[in-house]
């Protein structure tokens, strides 16, 4: 109760809370402990969950480490060291696996940045239909990777999927290997996801667009700005901290591309399209040297790391 | 070392908790005995089982329709045994290998497990499973009774770790209305390479691409695979420390293959499935196949088709084929009865294989593939010849991996990405590495 209270106090406009000295004393207890006890219950699932297991995967990293082999030894630097020297016998693979990732990453996170952004602005205005077109672009974000993957790569199939079919139809080529070589297997994975997840990103910046003030934009027009000032201006500046969540979410769901390529290209050619996140696991789960999986975790998440922060970084700097 | 121990077991637990909510449960639950004694020589290797109820947890991975044959003869077998309780998890197959040896480790693993004939030695290098010498040796089972190949694939540093209950190897299916309409005679299936050839060239005239060369490991690669044994390739030596499959023998067969496609006898860029679905639809006419494939063509009353050994196109026959086995976990701490019991029905379901035959797979115990009910599975039957030149994996632990790099060499020839010998050659490069990488690892 005297919680409630305190918070209504903040508040300029509120009135002054009544019985406030009576409960001083009881409230300014509470005070020093309150903030840790209402973080308690996260902290507690984050140092469980997030916090252990990346030590614990640190530790994990500096060894020989088989999940069964009674034999753990320590070895250093030595399952990093191997991501580095090319006689490993991991070095190829690791190698084209982040050339995988980052050529996925590098189509697909401007265009899900992008498209999603016209998407949200022609779906937040009034038009018949609205509610449907919200609906129907969100839709596919809702189904499981599983079923995509699948639907995708019979569509997709460069000689019996009904892609091919159509294109041959209306007079273009209908030959276009699209899941079994390159460029059309990145072709395939970035559309795919596009089409996929878009959705999502354009509801958050729907949601960022009706949190600007109608205000501005009539400021604006008084001020004789046009359709693409008022964009450039108002838009675009109000948007800003969603685009940082956006674009950051959007970078780290990319980054950890692994379903698509499995179901879709399975990889092909060759393992050209076979992902960073796709090779920890075979390397963890179905090598079980859980040693060097660990380290290829703790390489990858320090190098999106760095890429976050770089991020921040630079959208901080535009805000000042 | 055991506070290792606590957090890789906190970790796992969470694995196998998210498992177990997914299996199937047949059997109820009910008190298992625990007497901590010492496993190996437990029971009387399977003759039978006298002591308190016992409750028994098996993993497989049939979920096809094999899988509903399997929960049958588990059920018989309940019913015909009323203290031992046996209830079956199904998984797939790619995540039941990556699952198995953390619950193993954590102590929620089966007692038994089903397992391909090429994944024994990694299992029993780790020590995920125990020998079963004295199961064969009571129940007086010998190479004989079951076929050479497969009984010695249960064998790691001649020791018995499996049981085998089945083979399948690759067939060679035939789309009957397609040769028909290519003017082929629909109930000769061509046996040698010059057949095959001629039949590829019959069905190129009647605008028909005969035989779809996939690029991935089902179906191209284990055709691949079995072409290079009929060129007399072999895909290691006999130590398994060298890979050969870049040897002339192996050059030869791929470029053989890959020359199909070249020849217009099968598309580029086949996609996963496509090939068998082509099959189905009647746009192409061999498949070569798994075995497991006879059920599913079944269920399709449309397709008209045949099946046969695989014809030999090289200078020997050879046909890719595995087997399944019967192991038994170790645990973390060993329950003799339990242990019996297991052997018991390890024991109970090799007699019973011929049930397992109507899955789709020849029975791996001869007295079984002999009798007259086996001959009467037309299809299945008629691929039990290919048991005498079948090539199996050799085992060597940790090999699943360096097959894989096998097959994703040949993908990269299919796919006209490298021509054959440099596909192959980079592929041995890669596979050397990594048999050094499992030399260090299991110390062999």
């Amino acid at each position: 109760m005297a919680d409630v209270i305190e918070v209504g106090a903040a508040r300029n406009d509120a009135p002054p809370p009544a019985g406030r000295t009576r409960r001083r004393g009881v409230t300014e207890r509470g005070n020093r402990s309150t903030p840790y006890l209402f973080l308690a219950p996260y902290l507690v699932l984050f140092g469980v969950f997030g916090l252990a297991p990346i030590l614990f995967g640190v530790w994990i990293s500096l060894h020989q480490w088989d999940l069964q082999l009674p034999n753990r030894p320590f070895i250093g630097l030595d399952n990093y060291q191997d991501l580095f020297s090319s006689d490993s016998a991991i070095y190829g693979d690791w190698w084209s696996s982040v050339r995988a990732t980052g050529i996925f990453t590098l189509f697909s996170v401007p265009l899900l940045v992008v498209i999603p952004l016209g998407l949200a602005l022609l779906l937040n205005r009034s038009f018949p239909g609205r509610t449907f077109f919200r609906a129907a672009f969100f839709a596919p974000y809702v189904l499981g990777v599983a079923v995509i993957g699948l639907l995708w790569r019979f569509l997709l199939d460069a000689n019996l999927g009904l892609v091919n079919r159509v294109l041959g139809a209306v007079g273009l080529p209908s030959d276009t290997p699209w899941v079994t070589d390159v460029p059309w297997a990145w072709i395939s994975l970035v559309g795919v996801t596009v089409w996929w997840t878009c959705g999502f990103n354009a509801v958050i910046y729907l949601a960022g667009l009706q949190d600007i003030a109608p205000e501005l934009y009539e400021a604006a027009k008084v001020d004789g700005a046009g359709g693409w000032d008022r964009f450039r201006h108002v838009t675009i500046p109000g948007l800003r901290p969603v685009m940082l969540f956006v674009l950051t979410t959007t970078i780290l769901a990319s980054a950890n591309v692994f379903g698509q390529a499995l179901l879709i290209t399975q990889g092909a050619p060759g393992e050209q399209t076979r992902t960073v996140v796709w090779r920890i696991v075979d390397e963890g789960l179905r090598d079980y040297d859980a040693g060097r999986a660990a380290a290829m975790s703790v390489f990858f998440a320090l190098m999106l790391a760095v890429v976050s922060v770089v991020n921040f970084r630079l959208f901080r700097y535009r805000e000042d | 070392m055991i506070q290792n121990e606590l957090s890789r077991r906190r970790l796992l637990g969470l694995g196998v908790g998210l498992g177990a909510a997914a299996s199937l449960t047949l059997a109820g639950c009910g008190g298992g005995s625990s007497s901590p004694d010492r496993a190996g020589s437990a029971g009387n290797g399977g003759k039978d089982y006298t002591g308190p109820k016992v409750d028994l947890k098996l993993w497989n991975g049939f979920t096809g329709g094999d899988g509903e044959i399997f929960k049958t003869l588990v059920q018989q077998f309940n019913t015909e045994h009323q203290n031992i309780a046996v209830s079956v998890v199904t998984y797939e197959w790619a995540d039941y290998y990556s699952k198995l040896p953390g619950a193993v480790s954590s102590g929620s693993g089966p007692d038994i497990a089903v397992m391909h004939m090429d994944q024994l030695a990694t299992f029993a290098a780790r020590g995920t499973i125990s020998e079963l010498d004295d199961v064969a040796k009571t129940l007086e089972l010998s190479e004989g009774d079951f076929a050479p190949t497969v009984w010695k694939g249960g064998l790691y540093n001649e020791k018995r770790y499996g049981i085998p209950l089945d083979m399948h190897p690759l067939g060679f299916y035939y789309n009957k209305a397609v040769m028909q309409k290519a003017g082929l005679d629909p109930e000769k299936p061509p046996t040698t390479r010059d057949e095959y050839t001629a039949a590829l060239t019959e069905l190129k005239k009647s605008g028909v691409q005969g035989f779809w060369v996939s690029p991935f490991q089902f179906t191209g690669g284990m055709t691949f695979y079995s072409l290079l044994h009929q060129w007399g390739g072999k895909l290691f030596d006999d130590e398994v420390a060298k890979a050969t499959f870049n040897s002339d023998p192996a050059v030869e067969a791929c470029t053989w293959l890959v020359d199909l496609i070249k020849q217009g006898h099968s598309p580029a860029n086949v996609g996963q499935d496509a090939d068998y679905l082509a099959f189905k639809s009647g746009k192409n006419a061999f498949n070569w196949n798994g075995i497991w494939q006879i059920n599913d063509l079944k269920k399709s009353p449309n397709v008209q088709w045949g099946v046969a050994p695989l014809p030999q196109i090289g200078s020997q026959q050879a046909a890719w084929a595995n087997s399944h086995n019967f192991t038994i976990v170790k645990q973390r701490s060993a329950n003799e009865n339990k242990v019996a019991g297991a052997k018991v029905f390890i024991n109970w379901l090799s007699e019973h294989s011929l049930d397992w035959a109507k899955g789709g797979q020849v029975p791996a115990r001869k007295e079984v593939r002999e009798s007259a009910e086996f001959k009467a599975l037309t299809e299945v039957n008629a691929l039990a010849p290919e048991l005498e030149y079948a090539a199996f994996p050799p085992a060597a632990p940790g090999l699943g991996e360096v097959i894989l790099t096998f097959y994703n060499a040949f993908n990269e020839a299919a796919l006209n990405k490298k021509s054959p010998k440099q596909a192959l050659d980079d592929g041995v490069a890669k596979a050397n590495k990594q048999l050094e990488d499992n030399r260090k690892k299991y110390g062999n």
